[in-house]
């Protein structure tokens, strides 16, 4: 499966899930993605769109291999912290 | 997100990349970016700013809030080979602090350097004793580390 490149992607996906799935009850119901991050076991793969230097590029984990990564998480633009 | 941007040079010099992930839109990063970070971090933020709308990153990683629909501050450490040496996941209103980030890279690198051989006690800070796990180190840890050592 080719990857949307730019802005055809809108939203992050681990890598395992591929695309996201069309949206019908069903799927949503089966489709748990499980929680595989726990130290000292492979970071989950992901590619997502993303902003960077001005400009809107998908960034993948994967480009970072060989190095160090701080992978970090917050609630929102525009809060507070 | 500004604090670590602030930082980045110093984590560029540790040989560490940064990915940022929330569930705003690459669109609203880039307002968030242009509107407010740039009056913050000197030429805003450096690194990705990822997007993850419907959260399956969030979710992979155990950080996303059902009830909020919002990603918790959760902080990743992943090592060259893509394992994840450490983590931390807060509720939204507390910060987290850099330096610590910074100890633990600096902490992590050194015992990758030396092949696990090697290992950082309580507190540890470049430059302070490290311990050589192993037969003759057991038990007596109190001779060479006590925990009044930490600073």
């Amino acid at each position: 499966m080719s990857e949307p490149q730019g802005c055809g992607r809108v939203t992050g996906a681990v890598s395992s899930d591929g695309a996201p799935p069309a949206p019908s009850p069903e799927s949503t119901l089966k489709k748990e993605v499980l929680v595989t991050a726990r130290p000292g076991q492979k970071a989950p793969e992901f590619t997502a769109p993303s902003y960077y230097r001005g400009g809107f590029t998908p960034v993948k984990l994967a480009d970072f291999a060989g190095k160090w990564v701080l992978l970090c998480f917050y609630p929102g633009d525009f809060t507070f912290v | 997100m500004s604090a670590v941007a602030d930082n980045y040079a110093r984590l560029q010099a540790l040989g560490v990349e940064v990915i940022s992930v929330s569930v705003d839109s690459h669109f609203v990063h880039k307002m968030w970016n242009d509107h407010e970070l740039v009056k913050m971090v000197e030429g805003g933020v450096p690194f990705h700013m990822a997007s993850d709308q419907a959260g399956n990153i969030g979710r992979a990683y155990g950080v996303w809030d059902e009830g909020q629909g919002i990603e918790l501050r959760g902080r990743f450490l992943i090592d060259p080979d893509g394992v994840i040496q450490a983590m931390e996941v807060m509720t939204p209103p507390v910060g987290r602090k850099l330096a610590e980030t910074i100890r633990q890279v600096q902490a992590f690198q050194l015992v990758r350097a030396s092949k696990g051989t090697e290992a950082t006690p309580a507190g540890w800070m470049p430059g302070d004793l490290v311990l050589k796990p192993g037969p003759d180190l057991v038990g007596n840890v109190w001779k060479v580390w006590k925990p009044s050592q930490e600073k």
